[in-house]
Parts: C-alpha cells; structure tokens; sequence
C-alpha cells in the first residue's frame, strides 16, 4: 500500500480501538495502585469512544458523535465522584494498594 | 497522508497505552494517559469529528487528567507495590482477555462493507458545512431532554464529590499530621 495514500480502512481504527480497550483490561488486571486502576477505566472508556466516531463515520451518521459527548459527560461526572471516593478511602485505610483494601473480602 | 498520520498517532496511543501499564509512578502513567488522549483526537479530526477532537482534548487531557494528577499530588501516592498476589486475575483474567481480543479482531477483520476514511471528509461534507452545525442542531432538537438531564446528573456529581471528599473527621486527622509532621 502506498504510504501517501489517502485512504485508511476504517477496520484498522476498529482494532486499534480493540487492542487499547484490551489494555485498559489488562491494566485493570495488574495494576495494584487505586488511582492507576481507576486510569486504566477511562483507558476502555476512550477506546470505546473510538469504535463510536469510527461507526458514526462508517454509517455517515452524526449521532455516534453525539453519544461519545454524552460519554464524555458521564466521565467527566465519574472522575469527579470516583475520585472523591478515592479520597475518601485513603483517608479511611491511609494506604492507596488494592490489596490492602479488602474489608468486603471474605 | 492520512496512512501516515494514522500510523504516527495510533502507534502514539499504543505506546502511551503500553507505558501507562509498565510505569510503577501513579504521575507518570497519568502522563502516558495525556498522551492517549491527546493522540485520539487527531484520530477524531482524521475521522472528521472537529468538535468531538476539541472536546476531548478540552474535557479529557485537559479537566479530567488535570483532576487526576491533582489527586496523585493530594495523596502523595508513591510507587506502587507489584504483589503478584491475585491468582485469579492470572488463572483466568488473562486468557479471558487474551480471548476477547482474538473474538473482537476475528469479527472486525471479517466484517463485509466497512468503508475507507478519507482524510478531510467530513460527515456532512455534501453541504459543505462543518457537522459541528448538524451535531449542535440535532443535540438542542431531537435529544434537548437527554442534555438536559446531563446537566442534572453533572449538577449530582459535584454534590456528591463534594460530600464524600469533605466527609468525616478529615479536619481533624489533618490537624494530627500536621502536629505529627511537627
């Protein structure tokens, strides 16, 4: 394919959209520090985003693009409440690590 | 063109994405995350979204990262220690991942009838306009009442921050380190 070639298959932006949501998962998975999980949720909520404006673009319609604003907007609002809850936790347990966060565990 | 600038800011995303996973530093995965951010709006201005670009640059790298390396900074987080104490998350987290990865591409490399974005094609580019006009139109139209609950449900979020981040005795136990500190 030509380097300079003006076109893009859209199925490339839907796997780049894939591989970052599938890293947000992992980060999910491995990270042991509460704010560094919390990132790694709006890692999979902005890959999602991209598979949003990908299919607005796909079907030439422009309310995929008003649905990633709404996303936007409950992110925003969910940043803001759950990191109020991660201040309230550190204040509770003085410690940041998943693993010491466990009074729900059985 | 646009193969190039695809291929520059995807392998931007990837990296920043891979880099927030490595990084043992709170900060500097919120700063590889800045990066995603800031790299998936030149891929929105590639798919011809300007406004939702501006947005996410405007609302994500700019108020939402903000917030989260004010808190890094607020409580001092330090590195964080890598206990590799979840079994669960190995035995059967990552082959499930490993799993909707390979379903996810396996649907999308077979899908029939996905078009080529062409760069500076915009949705509405028949009429010449920006879609900024067409978004804004059917947002204070069609879907005014969904914006509208948006506002309320921001109007919630903030009263809930503010209750939970003010709750307690957090007066009090500054104080204690402050005279601790002493």
């Amino acid at each position: 394919m030509n380097l300079f070639s003006q076109e893009v298959p859209l199925s490339w932006y839907l796997l780049l959209s894939a591989v970052l949501f599938t890293l947000g998962v992992v980060g999910f998975l491995i990270k042991r520090n509460l704010i560094a999980v919390f990132m790694s949720i709006e890692l999979m909520l902005n890959a999602v985003n991209l598979s949003f404006v990908t299919f607005a673009h796909q079907w030439n319609a422009v309310k995929g693009q008003i649905f990633v604003f709404f996303v936007m907007m409950v992110a925003a609002a969910e940043a803001a409440v759950g990191l109020a809850i991660i201040i309230a936790v550190f204040r509770a347990r003085a410690t940041l690590a998943v693993d010491r966060i466990d009074l729900m565990k059985l | 063109m646009h193969l190039i600038l695809f291929i520059v800011f995807a392998g931007f995303c990837l990296a920043g994405a891979i880099n927030l996973l490595l990084q043992s530093h709170p900060i500097n995965s919120a700063l590889s995350l800045i990066v995603v951010m800031t790299s998936l709006a030149v891929l929105y201005l590639l798919l011809g979204a300007e406004f939702l670009a501006a947005a996410q640059v405007i609302v994500y790298a700019g108020a939402i990262m903000v917030l989260f390396t004010f808190v890094v900074m607020l409580l001092n987080a330090g590195r964080e220690e890598r206990t590799m104490r979840s079994r669960a998350a190995r035995a059967v987290g990552f082959p499930a991942v490993v799993a909707i990865l390979g379903v996810i591409a396996t649907v999308i490399l077979k899908a029939q009838g996905l078009d080529t974005a062409t760069l500076g094609q915009g949705l509405t580019d028949a009429k010449g306009a920006s879609n900024i006009e067409e978004l804004s139109r059917i947002l204070f139209t069609e879907l005014l009442l969904p914006f509208e609950v948006t506002s309320v449900l921001i109007l919630v979020a903030i009263l809930g921050a503010v209750a939970l981040a003010s709750h307690g005795d957090g007066s009090r136990r500054a104080n204690g380190e402050r005279t601790a500190a002493k």
